[in-house]
């Protein structure tokens, strides 16, 4: 029973961070209308920035992580601005294309600069510690990492229902065309957009790194299509819909890897994926779309 | 014979042309021994990548669906052929290689379809980045699971396992788990890798130029449309799948019995990525395009080695401007504006208006 | 509003079907047959209670104000939508549960608002998709091009120039569909739905975007095709001297519903119809 308990919490932890990392995924692709592939390759820019921070600079830990957003956010932006804004008009598979692409100029980049070398993330305030409860220790980090999940989830809702740009963003999602005609500025809000989802990716990243020190620049691509998973499981463009989609998609994996077996554990979170998709496609919490003829 | 036709005929007569061109200029450089090691250790995967390419090209050009999952259809192939092989040289002995390969051949193409049918059958019913996101799922899956597969050959009978222990004692492995596909008999040969190349050509040139493929087309352009005129388009778009699946599978199992061993990080996400590269830049639905772009960037890091460290970064790059360029309005209209003298001396040369 | 929704709750008695066309043979079975076909998005009633009867042979007009529902009875009766209430009947044979293809199988075949022809591909293959259940083989003959390839793509070439020559359009017949102008656009969809063969052809706003001279051309050869092919026709349009000039029966729809149904000239007097395009005239 402790096992499961222990499983259970390790499970909403890791959900934890693929429900922030899968916020940016149902973002963009709510208001954006796109896969950003190299949203997971954000992540991973972001804990190796941290990470410089942390080992070379000297950084404290709140200062590293907030380097980590900045560089971030200003990435994500670059990104969409230089690659996605061109393409606002074309069809979805090349937009699709150009994001495979940007993912993998992300992850050679980070090749070249930082090396194929692992590097182990160093310890902070937020995995220092283990925490005894009854039998069961639990890592700090992953309680943290819950404690972050929440907070974001709780800022985002607010964001997007009380504040102008939250209000923007709302509006782009439902109807671009429209919003345009309302005077509101399409492309800044899409930039904005980004903004937010790669300085959440930068917080995964740290967070990620934190439970799972091993650090190379093909980190992000998996967690990355989880949380793409994730944000598909919960029901895409719902805020909601992306955390309760994370972390049962984080539960479902640590139990899988524990009952059923370690090697076939990302087969049974894509076989997940697969099911959804195909007896609710639009989610747990999604909206189902029509087309117009 | 209306214009069109003529430009499509020629189109086919000068792919197939340039390949057995190709063929016939390489087979006198090996008899004539000026052929470099690498060069010929290279062209059986050559024909593999072409065959991956056109048959991609297939899905996601002509079909219009991103499938990120392609070299989990090869694995199937490799897996497939490597076993047949084996199967045959330890249960039947059958020391026949021509014939073993044609065998292991038709194996791979006929199960790497059947799971592509079986894909097929719940994918295609999505749409767009949902359709790739699940055909990416698919290709991890089979990779995840082949790491656990497990199979033996013992008196001629075959033994499939996911797990190490059920195999009997007697056993000759001829998959083992994460290990792969052990001690292959490479008998793959460079004349067949161009014999799939040509059959890869005829099936895929034949049916874009058919009722089926312009059925095909059809669901591309318009969905709606084409389903309003009658075109079954889940029937169309499992067609345009199975096919390159088989085909994929086939040029699996030709890779696969090209070298000693089948790993199953041979066929990662990456290798998928990399023929989606060959597509792209050879021009979505441009057949011809394909094989040049295959050949071309299969060859390219043996022959620069400084390249080789910077293929994927330069792949990266090219992915995105390719799609900028030939997607951004402004960039069309203007590289449009610098080519018009050009195409208008062809129109008035021409006799279409 | 009261009224209204007494009205949608005795829908259990069937109402007398009659056709906008008087003189039509009764024992005949209609093309096309809809009874309370109604369709919700969302608690918003896009069509209400739509009954209509169109017989072999009938030009019959759906008109009404912008937004009042005419595209979706379109696509209700395609099947883009299942609808929500009623039903709709082609020949006889019930829709229910069918897909879009499976309609379009039984003899319906339309154009669309927003032209929808494959862009890149040539006019002649336009239509020969729309041939594509009329002259078949398949794959395997296609692959290998085995006899019956030559032949039926012979059949396919040759029908399909039959069918542009309607048009004059043989012409164009090698040209990219995407590159052709607007009127020719609208022309070759025309020319692509008659391909499948229907037994009924809807046209959604086939004037739209042509000059005077190509809508007066279009009439004429609106009333060509039906005579020529025997099919019924149901038009969306606003250009009146169009639907006017060629509809036997004209239906109004407003708000999603059907308030005036009958000829041009019953219409055309209709106090209901002119308020619902001109607004009410102002008391006093």
């Amino acid at each position: 029973m402790t096992a499961f308990l222990r499983f259970l919490i390790n499970g909403v932890s890791l959900g934890s961070v693929y429900a922030i990392i899968a916020l940016g995924y149902t973002m963009v692709y709510g208001i954006a209308k796109m896969l950003n592939f190299a949203h997971g390759d954000v992540i991973m820019v972001g804990a190796y920035i941290a990470f410089c921070g942390l080992q070379y600079w000297g950084f404290p830990p709140v200062a590293a992580i907030l380097a980590a957003m900045v560089v971030c956010t200003v990435l994500g932006v670059t990104i969409e601005g230089l690659a996605y804004r061109p393409l606002r008009q074309a069809p979805s598979l090349a937009v699709l294309i150009t994001a495979i692409g940007m993912s993998y100029l992300l992850q050679n980049v980070a090749l070249m600069i930082w090396g194929a070398n692992p590097k182990s993330f160093p310890q902070t305030f937020i995995n220092s510690s283990t925490w005894n409860i009854g039998e069961m220790s639990i890592s700090s980090a992953t309680v943290i990492t819950i404690l972050a999940n929440i907070v974001i989830m709780i800022g985002l809702t607010l964001f997007t229902a009380k504040t102008k740009m939250g209000k923007a963003m709302r509006c782009v999602s439902e109807d671009r065309g429209a919003a345009e005609l309302m005077g509101i500025n399409v492309n800044r809000t899409i930039s904005a957009t980004f903004a937010i989802g790669s300085a959440l990716a930068a917080i995964a990243g740290v967070l990620l790194c934190s439970s799972y020190p091993i650090l190379q620049p093909t980190t992000g691509s998996m967690p990355g299509i989880k949380a793409f998973t994730a944000a598909v499981f919960g029901g895409i463009g719902s805020i909601p819909g992306a955390m309760i989609g994370g972390v049962l998609l984080g539960v479902i994996e640590i139990l899988g890897k524990a009952y059923i077996s370690t090697e076939v554990g990302d087969a049974i979170v894509f076989a997940v994926l697969i099911v959804v998709l195909l007896v609710k496609p639009s989610g747990l919490l999604g909206k189902p779309v029509r087309e117009k003829v | 014979m209306t214009k069109e036709k003529r430009k499509r005929l020629i189109y086919s007569l000068v792919t197939y042309l340039l390949v057995i061109a190709a063929f016939i200029f390489l087979q006198s450089m090996i008899a004539n021994k000026t052929i470099s090691r690498s060069l010929k250790g290279q062209l059986v995967p050559i024909c593999c990548w072409i065959v991956m390419a056109v048959s991609l090209n297939l899905v996601v050009g002509i079909s219009g669906e991103l499938s990120l999952g392609h070299a989990g259809f090869m694995s199937v192939g490799a897996y497939t052929g490597a076993v047949v092989s084996g199967w045959l040289l330890n249960g039947f002995d059958v020391q026949d290689t021509t014939l073993r390969l044609v065998l292991a051949i038709v194996a791979g193409g006929l199960f790497s379809g059947i799971v592509g049918a079986l894909i097929g059958i719940p994918v295609l019913r999505l749409r767009g980045d949902y359709l790739a996101i699940v055909t990416l799922a698919f290709g991890e899956i089979i990779r995840s699971l082949v790491n656990v597969f497990y199979v033996g050959t013992a008196d001629g009978k075959l033994h499939f396992s996911f797990l190490q222990k059920n195999m009997p004692d007697a056993v000759t492995m001829l998959v083992d788990g994460a290990k792969g596909a052990v001690k292959v008999k490479p008998i793959s040969t460079f004349t067949a890798g161009f014999i799939l190349v040509l059959i890869t050509l005829v099936v895929v040139l034949n049916l874009i130029n058919s009722r089926a493929g312009r059925a095909i087309k059809a669901c591309r352009d318009n969905r709606i449309a084409a389903e309003s005129m009658g075109v079954n388009v889940t029937k169309y778009k499992m067609m345009a799948f199975v096919t390159a699946a088989v085909l994929a599978g086939m040029a699996g199992a030709l890779y696969g019995l090209n070298s000693s061993t089948v790993v199953p990080s041979q066929f990662t996400f990456n290798q998928s990525i990399n023929v989606l590269v060959f597509v792209v830049l050879g021009g979505l639905g441009n057949v011809l395009g394909s094989i040049i772009s295959a050949a071309f960037l299969t060859i390219l890091p043996e022959m620069l080695r400084a390249f080789a460290d910077y293929r994927m970064l330069v792949y990266a790059v090219v992915l995105i401007l390719v799609m900028i360029f030939t997607n951004n309005p402004t960039i069309r209209s203007w590289v449009n504006r610098l080519t018009a003298p050009l195409r208008k001396k062809e129109k008035t040369g021409g006799d279409a208006q | 509003m009261t009224q209204q929704k007494h009205r949608s709750s005795t829908k259990m008695v069937p109402m007398p079907t009659y056709s906008i066309v008087p003189e039509r043979d009764v024992n005949e079975i209609p093309v096309l047959e809809t009874r309370h076909l109604g369709i919700e998005f969302g608690g918003l009633k896009a069509v209400e209670d739509f009954n209509l009867t169109i017989g072999k042979t009938e030009i019959a007009g759906l008109i009404g104000p912008n937004g009042a529902g005419k595209t979706t009875v379109f696509n209700l009766i395609t099947k883009v939508y299942e609808p929500t209430t009623g039903a709709a009947l082609i020949n006889g044979r019930d829709l229910h549960g069918m897909s879009i293809t499976q309609a379009s199988k039984l003899g319906i075949a339309r154009t669309f608002q927003n032209i929808r022809l494959f862009d890149k591909m040539t006019v002649e293959e336009n239509v020969r998709i729309g041939l594509h259940n009329r002259i078949k083989y398949d794959m395997v003959s296609g692959i290998l091009r085995l006899p019956r390839y030559w032949s039926q793509e012979k059949r396919q070439h040759e029908k399909a120039l039959e069918l542009l020559h309607i048009f004059d359009m043989e012409k164009l017949a090698d040209e990219e569909a995407g590159s052709l102008p607007y009127g020719a656009q609208r022309r070759l969809e025309i020319v692509r739905a008659l391909a499948t063969d229907p037994k009924l052809l809807l046209l959604d706003e086939p004037a739209a975007g042509m000059n005077p001279h190509e809508t007066e051309e279009l009439m004429e050869n609106i009333a060509k095709i039906r005579d020529q092919f025997q099919i019924a026709i149901l038009l969306i349009e606003h250009d009146m001297n169009l639907v006017m000039g060629v509809c036997e029966g004209i239906c109004v729809l407003n708000f999603g519903r059907v308030i005036a149904k009958g000829t041009a000239d019953e219409i055309q007097a209709n106090p209901v119809v002119i308020e619902a395009y001109l607004g009410k005239k102002k008391e006093g």
